[in-house]
């Protein structure tokens, strides 16, 4: 049982960074990990006054606030235009409605969860964080970097031409998943990002060119054997190492072919 | 420290813990239909709307209410009455434990889609466990309110 | 009797209180309980076994609002069981409120009880406990005669004889047959040998297990529990406690589900023990947590069959062995074996010559097992269901034509059913009628959908029983009163499933009233009369034939007062639901006058309390059919559609009858696809909460389509035989069968993951 000291509403993000400063403070996203973590909370930092709860569209890019919960990611009919549904696909399976109006993209990100379904997908486009101190990081940068006391205020995702696959196995349908893939060609470079492997989702590019004449049968099938073999897996309650790494090629050969589907006319069998 | 937010309609100020969880303060301030079925935001029991969206109480501070407006099935009642009882004909409230949360919740599906089909009623309502019915049940309840609204020409919604 | 027309029975009515539940009004006990009560939490061992060595409670003592903390050292040292069973319990006297040896992670170390939640859990944090730590029993199969007991203590007691011995980690053992087993498997074309393994599968009632105390006006122990025996409960607290039973009250408010947990009374004693010695209210709930590490699930068990046929499909013989893990209690372990044999082999009557069960029923340092709806037969039926299913697969048969061929049938004598006769049994028509709606002949082919993925199906049967017979006690009271209404007032507790509606129905038919004009009361040891309890599938079997009883009997009553008022003998009047009149003459009286003349210098009383038990256990049967579409390379199973035929009888309510058998297939699906139990290397269980432990969701269970053969039960009220119980036997063993047409592969151990298919298949595929 979490044990809450103090709860404060921020008026500026200044005053949230500054509070944030104390190893104790917490700054609150869902509150639904946190609610579970036995620990003492000195200041919990509430950003729920900032307006950072909405999804800004322009024309080349969506500033999605850190306060933006999963059901308005989910609902978001231009973010869903842009990656072809894969937005809400990474997360309409996360436990139910309720939870996913609660749920917050900047929890999300920040935690930095090795099941986030919506890290594996956002790692998938071409996304960056806004960070109160650091700046604006490359998503890729702050999925390594350390937890520290800065403030994540946005997640911004670029408008660069692409299109999105989204898929995850879960062993029962509102499960974390046992293993999620988010594939994308961005730009023209074919990303693939794997989450719950089961650790924090990893980003794989095509280093080899293999998808270099576009995915095909012959093209996914090795690129789904050079991702089985770079993609590190584990075991935990859900699965073995074994079938994670099985499901890494399998969900990349779907994927790409999902993928190939997205394009005009090209060669698949 | 002191919150006010507006339960079922009516402003109430209290004193809290900063750490005092939605659902209890609720059930101290009567609303019992709100139940705990468990600790880690699963299985959708302690389903309340915050500023009409449906969100579980138990994962949410009290303080963070503050200042919006909360429904509890205690403020539904007629709403509720409105269609539970396709679900009574049914046999599907069983032992009703889950009763209250699975129905602020279909109040939040018709409210957002007024027709929902099959599919839609099923994904809606994922995150609403229920041990008992084994779920037709309650299906086929929504269904037949949903059709007998129909029949009766009566406007989709509210 | 099947065909005659009723007024309340066999009738779909909504459940009493169904509104009150769905207009989420408090009936609970959290609900309807003061909130000032002492919140008592307990300390519980992170060791599987340990002995604790000293436990240092100065500092817990010392947070404000703390009234109290107990630990071994306080409590009585008479050793009780708290499975909820008739006297003397099968169950082995092993249990202290608060033993020195601990038995499982979770086990019972110190209870505290405090003003507020957050004081009580402060207090659990700071009590200083020095374990020795054992060497815990962790796999089932190596716990008999191992070396390390889970059970060492001298005051370990049986108070039934049922094979166990402590000294040996036993806790029951037996062996029965009929005929000459070897002799007949020797003479067989074909004998399969198998093994299979289900696990300790969670009830995962929504409420969790809770219970409120006090002590009320005459100074007596209160009870209000979620509980479905509350007598059972008050013998059980005197027990523990060491106070007399007239110094106890049990009594249960409405329950949020039970399926057989709450017939252990897994928390009654801690909240009671704090409320005797304190004086004060005290409220016990566990968490989610509690109630999946520190519950009552089921008996894991391991089966090995030998099963002989002949080619033409001709089952002979079924040698039957069960290893039953019970954990660190033996709660029910004796009793839920035993129905691993005798509800799964007698299916198989048909052609069978001769049959052995065997079974032990082990302790080891884990989670103690209870009762779970299906009560061992589920494991038995998984187990049998397949291997026959193996049988068909092998002798290239049709597993419905083999099922027809050796099926029980109306009228035949069972052997391995302590000899009963299938007094109704349409098992044969439930399995015409589910071949029919299900397109079997469609189905039950393999077909290739393309990009992986395959569809196919399962089938399985399933029996039960009705109750325990010569055993437990049904009864009822029924009141006229002044309106010419009635009170039904019943020991049998509602968990849900709808049993005060139910018998109203009974006692409306059988007085002819309206179901609205009998109030039901249940259940509370000072107010209802004897019922063993809600358990064993026996309510609307036995209590059920108490309503019929009570209804014949206060009817008499009613005649003879209202022949008084009419002047005449009691033969010489006839019953006509609102009124009795003479037969000669149209001089009749009313109900309400019947009633009123019953208060007013009358020395017949208006009520009668009548008991029930029954010689026998009349089995419903039941069909369940699976068709999933399985993609074969990431093992995902998907349900589409999954239809039954149950034959309960006469179902006396069939929307209720209908919700049941869909409830219990979803929880049957959920125990062979998706809830894993599973436990680390140090005994640490892993599904301890609702993120790990994967109920169903509507997501999860497909199309269900339930329909009923009727069969028409002598011995039940109006033909009724249960319901409550079997529908949780077929998934299991349909599901697996489905899985193996559309992989090749046999599954011998659920729950079958995505994992286990898909590796099996790449396994096969590199073979």
């Amino acid at each position: 049982m979490i044990n809450i000291q103090n709860y404060v509403q921020a008026e500026s993000l200044e005053e949230a960074y500054q509070l944030n400063q104390k190893r104790s403070a917490r700054i609150l996203g869902g509150m639904l990990w946190l609610k579970m973590a036995n620990c003492t909370v000195g200041t919990a930092i509430d950003l729920c006054r900032l307006g950072l709860d909405t999804i800004e569209e322009t024309d080349s890019r969506f500033s999605i606030g850190a306060m933006v919960s999963l059901r308005q990611l989910e609902l978001h009919p231009g973010l869903n235009a842009y990656t072809n549904g894969a937005a809400a696909q990474a997360v309409q399976d996360i436990v139910g409605v309720q939870f996913r109006n609660m749920a917050t993209v900047g929890g999300s990100v920040w935690g930095r969860f090795g099941f986030s379904d919506v890290l594996t997908f956002l790692l998938s486009a071409d996304t960056s964080v806004e960070l109160y101190h650091k700046g604006v990081v490359p998503l890729e940068t702050f999925v390594s970097m350390k937890y520290d006391r800065d403030l994540l205020v946005r997640i911004l995702i670029n408008k660069t031409p692409g299109r999105f696959v989204y898929q995850a196995m879960r062993n029962q349908r509102t499960d974390f998943p046992v293993l999620a893939c988010a594939l994308s060609c961005v730009g023209g470079e074919y990303r693939a990002v794997y989450g719950a492997r089961p650790g924090r989702a990893m980003l794989l590019r095509d280093e080899e060119g293999i998808l270099q004449n576009g995915p095909c049968a012959e093209s996914a099938e090795a690129f789904a054997a050079y991702a089985a073999r770079r993609i590190p897996t584990g075991s935990n309650s859900r699965a073995g190492a074994k079938y994670r790494t099985h499901l890494v090629s399998v969900l990349t050969k779907r994927s790409l072919s999902k993928l190939g589907d997205t394009r005009e006319e090209r060669s698949w069998k | 420290m002191e919150i006010k937010l507006t339960l079922n309609g009516k402003t109430v100020t209290d004193r809290i813990d900063p750490d005092l969880l939605l659902i209890d303060f609720l059930r101290t301030h009567g609303c019992y239909s709100v139940k705990r079925g468990c600790e880690t935001s699963n299985c959708g029991l302690c389903t309340v709307l915050m500023d009409e969206k449906p969100i579980l109480s138990c994962s949410m501070l009290a303080a963070r209410a503050s200042g919006h407006s909360i429904r509890t099935l205690e403020g539904l009642q007629e709403e509720a009455a409105d269609f539970v009882g396709f679900i009574a004909d049914q046999g599907a409230d069983q032992c009703g434990f889950c009763n209250p949360g699975f129905v602020m919740n279909t109040i939040a599906l018709l409210r957002e889609i007024p027709d929902p089909t099959d599919d839609q009623i099923r994904s809606y309502l994922a995150g609403n466990l229920c041990r008992c019915s084994g779920y037709d049940g309650q299906l086929r309840g929504i269904r037949s309110y949903l059709e007998s609204r129909r029949e009766k020409g009566g406007s989709h919604g509210k | 009797m099947e065909n005659k027309e009723y007024r309340s029975i066999h009738k779909s009515v909504r459940k009493k209180d169904s509104m009150q539940l769905l207009l989420g009004k408090p009936v609970y006990m959290d609900d309807i309980t003061p909130k000032d009560a002492l919140v008592v939490k307990l300390l519980r061992s992170p060791h599987a076994n340990a002995i604790v060595r000293s436990i240092d409670v100065s500092a817990a003592k010392k947070v404000p609002g703390v009234e109290a903390v107990y630990t071994w050292e306080d409590v009585p040292q008479n050793r009780f069981t708290i499975a909820g069973q008739t006297y003397p319990e099968p169950s082995p006297y092993d249990r202290l409120i608060l033993d020195r040896h601990v038995r499982f992670v979770g086990d019972a170390v110190a209870i505290v009880a405090a003003e507020t939640e957050k004081a009580a859990l402060t207090a659990l944090r700071l009590i200083r406990v020095v374990y020795d730590v054992l060497e815990p029993v962790l796999d089932f199969r190596t716990a008999k005669d191992n070396p390390v007991l889970v059970h060492p203590e001298d005051d370990w007691y049986p108070p039934c004889p049922v094979g166990g011995d402590n000294r040996r980690n036993l806790v029951a053992s037996d062996v029965s047959e009929d005929g000459d087993v070897e002799a007949v498997l020797k003479d067989c074309h074909i004998v399969l040998e198998r093994t299979y393994h289900t696990k300790a599968f969670n009830q995962a009632m929504m409420e969790t297990f809770r219970t409120y105390t006090e002590m009320d006006r005459y100074g007596r122990l209160h009870v209000i529990s979620s509980t479905q025996i509350v007598f059972h409960c008050r013998r059980i607290l005197s027990h523990a406690l060491g106070i007399p039973k007239s110094r106890i009250r049990v009594e249960k408010p409405r329950i949020g589900g039970g399926f057989g947990a709450k017939q252990t009374a897994v928390c009654e004693v801690y909240p009671a023990f704090v409320t005797l010695k304190t004086g004060r209210p005290a409220k016990l709930i566990y968490t989610r947590e509690e109630s999946q590490i520190a519950g009552s699930p089921r008996h894991e068990m391991e089966i090995r069959i030998r099963l002989g046929a002949d080619r033409d499909g001709k089952i002979r013989c079924v040698d039957l062995y069960t290893l039953s893990n019970t954990g660190a209690y033996g709660e029910h372990g004796p009793t839920t074996v035993g129905l691993s044999g005798h509800k799964s082999i007698p299916l198989y009557t048909g052609n069978l010559e001769a049959y052995r069960f065997g079974y032990d029923v082990v302790y080891t340092n884990m989670q103690a097992s209870g009762a779970y709806r299906g009560y061992g037969a589920t494991q038995g039926i998984y187990a049998l269901e397949t291997i026959v299913n193996e049988l068909a697969e092998q002798l290239g048969m049709d597993p419905t034509v083999l099922r027809d061929k050796n099926m029980v049938k109306e009228g035949m004598r069972m052997p391995a059913y302590y000899n009963e006769e299938a007094n109704a049994c349409a098992l044969d028509r439930c399995m015409q009628h589910c071949r029919e709606i299900f397109h079997w002949e469609e189905k039950y082919p393999v077909r290739d959908m393309g990009n992986g993925k395959v569809r196919a199906a399962g089938v399985a049967m399933a029996m039960q029983g009705s109750c325990i017979s010569r055993v437990d006690v049904g009864s009822a009271t029924l009141k006229l009163s002044e309106d010419g209404t009635y009170n039904l007032i019943i020991g049998a507790a509602d968990m849900g499933t709808g049993c005060d509606t139910i018998l109203a129905q009974m006692a409306a038919e059988c007085m002819d009233c309206s179901i609205d004009d009998v109030a039901v009361f249940g259940a509370d040891t000072d107010a209802s009369p004897y019922d063993s309890g809600s358990y064993a599938s026996s309510t609307t079997y036995v209590t059920g034939k108490a309503v019929e009883k009570a209804c014949a009997q206060l009817k008499e009553k009613i005649c003879s007062i209202a022949a008084e008022m009419l002047d005449c003998r009691p033969q010489d009047v006839l019953f006509e639901g609102k009124r009795v009149r003479r037969i000669d003459s149209d001089r009749a009286v009313s109900l309400e006058q019947i009633a009123y003349k019953s208060q007013v210098f009358n020395n017949t009383a208006a009520e009668v309390t009548a008991s029930h038990s029954s010689p026998v256990s009349p089995p419903p049967y039941m069909v369940g059919m699976v068709e999933i579409e399985l993609d074969k390379d990431t093992g995902l199973v998907t349900v589409l559609d999954y239809m039954a035929v149950v034959d309960c009888g006469i179902p006396i309510n069939p929307a209720l009858a209908r919700i049941q058998t869909e409830g219990g297939i979803v929880q049957g699906i959920g125990h062979t696809l998706t809830e894993d139990v599973r436990y680390d290397g140090k005994g640490r269980p892993i599904h301890s909460s609702f993120l790990q432990y994967k109920l169903p969701t509507r997501l999860d269970m497909g199309k269900l389509r339930v329909e009923f053969e009727h069969s028409c039960e002598p011995t039940g009220p109006f033909g009724a035989k249960s319901i409550g119980e079997i529908v949780i036997n077929t998934p299991a063993p349909a599901l697996t069968h489905a899985i193996y047409r559309a992989t090749g592969v046999w599954h011998r151990e659920i729950p079958i993951t995505p994992e286990k298919i898909a590796l099996s298949l790449t396994e096969k595929n590199n073979a």
